[in-house]
């Protein structure tokens, strides 16, 4: 194995230090280092999105980053949007307006909305699907991913 | 696949990265945003044995007015940056309409100025607006130091000017002259994938309203961002007309690109798709300059 380096990061508000190949991925640190597995991988090359995490709040491919990258950063993954008993009101209205199927692009894009949301509280449905076009869902055809974006603006602003 | 090992370097000024690279010469590979490196080493399409991560380098990102109404920016600058820049919507309207054109907010969070165009993907828009705009990039090593047009900057596929040693430290994008109107378009089957083609246009008029200077330059449209200096040539003196238009960008997708075949789509359509382009855009970018005073 080569050189570790000492990595030392927040993610969810937690710090971890641990020793880490350069080469380690930010999405395969954070499924299979530390077991944050709500993040997922579906095409290691940037296009999907289904890897989307905030990175100091600003959403990134954790696919195209190495986890060395994030030394004294702060990562937010799904698991830092809420949990099963305190859901944050994207999580509520994606389930309200039916816009999880399989789930495997939802955290993708529920990562992806809060940031897009905190910049642009009031959005448009064109600005919301130019929002989210760089994460592919191949089970709901966007509709209901789009109402429950509106839906959760709605609740945010109330 | 995952990436095969490296030895990780993550310098903290310039002066330490420039040494890095002197010291590994063709071993080692740049790392700035990563949106394009990462994914090839992915792939294990490069597999470089040295890695020199300019992330922790503040000093190379800024947005700096220049006295000549221009613009300076640091080679690390994060596309995301530009995006919101007011400076570059004031100064630079044309990079402020590419920006959102190009990949994804989450690719923009990372993508860097200098590293977009230093990775100088055909289908690059930063590659081709720099060109369009007269840009030129200040490449630094430890020894020494060199301007380079935009122009003369890009020389093959995924190829550059840059020597091993050498790093792009700054782009230098002039304002445009008075009396000039801008567009950028481009044509991807899903919005926001590599571009099958797409165009930066600028043109400017001179005092009686006629065409002193039109430059459109074509991305993925041949190795390297195409200039269509017949369809330039074509407009010289002209006043804007639906035929003069028509004529310039027929000249421009049939002799000044020479765009490849891929699974993507055929040299054809990329033509024909040029074609229809740079009448949009010279269209478009002809009642800008008019209205330009």
């Amino acid at each position: 194995m080569q050189n570790l380096f000492d990595l030392a990061v927040t993610v969810n508000g937690s710090r971890y230090e641990h020793a880490v190949e350069p080469r380690t991925l930010l999405s395969d640190f954070l499924r299979h280092d530390l077991g944050l597995t709500g993040t997922h991988v579906g095409c290691e090359h940037g296009v999907c999105g289904a890897c989307t995490v905030l990175l100091d709040g600003q959403p990134v491919r954790s696919c195209l980053m190495f986890a060395v990258q994030t030394h004294e950063h702060e990562v937010t993954t799904i698991e830092g949007l809420g949990t099963i008993d305190n859901l944050s009101p994207i999580q509520e209205t994606f389930q309200e307006a039916h816009g999880v199927q399989c789930g495997f692009c939802t955290p993708g894009i529920l990562t992806t909305v809060k940031s897009f949301l905190e910049q642009n509280p009031d959005p448009s449905e064109d600005e919301i699907r130019e929002a989210i076009s760089g994460n592919l869902c191949r089970c709901t055809g966007y509709q209901h991913i789009v109402d429950a974006v509106k839906l959760a603006a709605e609740k945010m602003k109330a | 696949m995952k990436p095969a090992p490296f030895e990780y370097y993550a310098p903290t000024t310039v002066e330490e990265a420039l040494s890095l690279l002197a010291e590994h010469g063709y071993d080692a590979k740049v790392l700035a945003g990563g949106q394009s490196l990462i994914p090839m080493m992915n792939f294990r399409l490069v597999q470089p044995s040295v890695l020199v991560d300019l992330n922790n380098i503040p000093e190379l990102a800024y947005i700096r007015p220049d006295e000549n109404g221009g613009l300076r920016l640091g080679a690390m600058t994060r596309h995301h940056q530009v995006e919101i820049d007011p400076l570059v919507a004031e100064r630079m309207p044309l990079l402020h309409e590419t920006m959102p054109k190009i990949a994804y907010s989450q690719i923009r969070s990372r993508g860097t100025f200098g590293g977009s165009v230093s990775h100088a993907d055909p289908s690059a828009e930063l590659a081709s607006v720099s060109v369009a705009l007269g840009g030129r990039f200040r490449l630094q090593s430890q020894s020494d130091e060199r301007w380079i047009p935009a122009n003369e900057f890009f020389v093959g596929l995924f190829s550059t000017v840059l020597e091993p040693g050498e790093l792009l430290v700054e782009a230098a994008l002039p304002s445009m002259p008075a009396r000039s109107g801008w567009s950028m378009m481009e044509v991807a089957r899903r919005p926001h994938d590599f571009a099958l083609i797409g165009v930066a246009a600028v043109v400017t008029l001179d005092a009686k309203g006629l065409c002193d200077q039109a430059r459109m330059v074509f991305l993925s449209a041949g190795d390297v961002p195409k200039v269509a200096h017949k369809a330039a040539e074509l407009l010289k003196g002209q006043a804007f007309s639906s035929e003069a238009i028509i004529a310039s960008a027929e000249i421009a997708a049939s002799e000044d690109i020479d765009p490849g075949s891929d699974i993507h789509a055929t040299a054809e359509f990329r033509r024909h798709l040029a074609n229809v382009l740079a009448r949009r855009a010279l269209e478009q970018a002809f009642k800008r300059a008019a209205e330009n005073k």
